[in-house]
């Protein structure tokens, strides 16, 4: 179990600024929300963080080390991500045993064999599924596929860029419930984007609400009930959802 | 832990008919058109007929016989004989042998070269990209027959440099293409994936990229090769290819003209075997477009 701390992050692309001074704290082993409406910024932090874009100014660090001055293997094997559209993130030519054998040899483990069945049994999919594409799964299976990939390099840390938002209701909550099986059974620490507060109340302990590439607050998981946001957007956001909810 | 051991071990056995299977598809799509069906049958038949040149040739192709020359076509000399008194039936079975090489030495260089420069421009973006495909304008903004009658004019002329001159200026569409490709998925999610997993850059271009491009780099080619046997033959109809006594067929029509008049064999034989060809390979690639298309690959 690691914490993970983001201090003063700031990135532009271009002219523009997309995040303002971005800091927070993440506890080892906890799961942390971050929630805003679209194009706040919420991705941006999760690859500004696993280093998929690295022209990013402040640091982040993952237990006790600096991601910018980690190397690459060690980052691999400290930090996951499962991305929104599991339509998107399987490569359409490659099996499932391609997808999840590649980790396996690029970061020299043994046994690859026993690791991949074991990674299916861990997100519940049976065994034979490794020798189909991912043309021949369905959306929350491809799903699945994505978190055995991001788990079967055995990361301290997962980052969860909506993972259940390309999903219908149904399959949500049987990927949600996996995700916290696998918390409770494995230890990570989780930052998981989402828009969807409900889906926050069911796994979060703590989470920060985004508003144009800043942190708006942290707030606790009561807090969405039991109204403990200062800040106007804050209160705002959180009315908006609740309201949302007792309409349907 | 034993039931992990005993279920994964049909693996190797298993990735095979994969590929064959989706092959196999592709060909049967293929069929299923008369034009690619076209297309097939002629790649297949040519690729026969040099298989077994010597035991399809009624005579040596470079036996000469001057009591028979300029024979009409007839029940010895099928398409008749040339101004040596070849037989030109011969000469045009033989002469497939050399087409073919063309096309396959051609695909060799023109696909890889292509598919790197395209890639590594696309992949990296920037400076890389910039210079990439500044060189490849060079290479694109000549016509391709001048550029390659100036460098077989700089080498000497011989079927070698043919084709060398050929695969030059055949490479940038390609490389355009592939570069086109890659750039609308370098963002893509399953790249992202393949760099979290510690993949270099090299691997992530081979292993998830190529692919990728490898479907559009393919039609491209096939539809190609109806320019380079256009190419190999106008080089060898002007002397710049292959040169006598060899059976190259742009080379027959050459020698051949200066008897057109009277004897019509000499360059209508070898011009329909240079039309059929290149025809071929445009129907098969026009065909390969429709089998290639991802939902149709999708459905194997
Ligand atoms: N590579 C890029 N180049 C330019 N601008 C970018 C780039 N990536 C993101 N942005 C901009 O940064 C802002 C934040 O994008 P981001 O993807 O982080 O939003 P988000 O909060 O995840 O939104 P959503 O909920 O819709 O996924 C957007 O305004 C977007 O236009
Ligand atoms: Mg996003």
């Amino acid at each position: 179990m690691k914490p993970i701390i983001i201090d003063r992050l700031s990135i532009s692309f271009g002219p523009i600024r997309v995040l303002h001074d971005v800091s927070f704290d993440v506890t080892a082993g906890e799961c942390f929300g971050l929630v805003g409406e679209s194009g706040s910024g919420k991705s941006t932090i999760l690859r500004c963080a696993s280093m998929l874009t690295d022209i990013w100014d402040g640091t982040v660090r993952i237990g006790e080390h600096d991601v910018r001055k980690m190397p690459v293997a060690e980052r691999c094997r400290t930090v996951q991500m499962v991305f929104q559209d599991p339509y998107g993130s399987l490569h359409p030519r490659h099996s499932i045993r391609t997808a999840l054998d590649e980790g396996l040899r690029i970061n020299g483990f043994d046994d690859r064999e026993a690791r991949l069945a074991q990674a299916m049994r861990d997100v519940g999919l049976p065994v034979e599924f490794l020798d189909r594409y991912p043309h021949q799964l369905s959306g929350g299976q491809r799903q699945r596929v994505a978190i055995a990939r991001a788990l079967i390099l055995e990361p301290d840390v997962l980052f969860l860029d909506e993972p259940t938002s390309a999903l219908d209701v149904s399959v949500q909550a049987e990927v949600l419930n996996l995700l916290v099986r696998l918390q409770q059974e494995k230890g990570f620490t989780y930052l998981m984007v989402s828009h969807d507060l409900a889906v926050v109340d069911h796994m979060c302990d703590r989470f920060a609400i985004m508003q144009h590439g800043r942190i708006v607050e942290v707030l606790d998981r009561d807090a969405i009930t039991g109204g403990g946001a200062t800040q106007p957007y804050a209160k705002q956001l959180i009315d908006a959802s609740l309201e949302y909810e007792r309409a349907i | 832990m034993s039931m992990t051991r005993d279920i994964p071990a049909p693996v190797p056995r298993r990735r095979m008919p994969q590929s064959l299977i989706a092959a196999r598809n592709i060909v049967a799509f293929l069929t299923r058109s008369p034009t690619s069906l076209f297309g097939l049958v002629v790649l297949a038949l040519l690729i026969l007929v040099a298989l077994f040149a010597p035991l399809i040739a009624t005579h040596d192709p470079y036996a000469q016989n001057l009591q028979a020359t300029l024979q009409p076509p007839s029940g010895t000399h099928f398409f008749g004989t040339d101004e040596l008194g070849r037989d030109i039936f011969s000469r045009l079975v033989h002469g497939s042998r050399i087409t073919l090489t063309i096309i396959s030495l051609v695909t060799v260089v023109v696909g890889p070269l292509g598919l790197f420069f395209g890639t590594v421009a696309g992949y990296f973006g920037g400076k890389v990209d910039t210079v990439l495909m500044r060189i490849t304008d060079i290479f694109l903004s000549f016509p391709s027959l001048i550029l390659s009658l100036a460098f077989v004019a700089a080498l000497g002329p011989s079927l070698n440099n043919a084709i060398i001159a050929i695969a030059l200026t055949a490479w940038p569409p390609i490389a355009r293409l592939a570069r086109a490709e890659t750039l609308t998925f370098r963002q893509a999610d399953y790249i992202a994936a393949a760099r979290l997993q510690g993949a270099s850059s090299a691997r992530i271009i081979w292993k998830s990229i190529v692919p990728m491009c490898l479907p559009s780099v393919t039609i491209r080619l096939t539809l190609n090769m109806a320019t380079v046997i256009l190419t190999a033959a106008g080089l060898g109809f002007l002397g710049l290819g292959a040169q006598p006594p060899l059976p190259e067929w742009g080379a027959m029509i050459a020698t051949g003209r200066r008897y057109m008049i009277d004897s019509w064999w000499l360059v209508t034989f070898p011009g329909i075997a240079i039309l059929c060809v290149s025809l071929a390979f445009n129907l098969l690639g026009d065909g390969l477009r429709d089998a290639l298309d991802p939902k149709q690959m999708n459905k194997r």
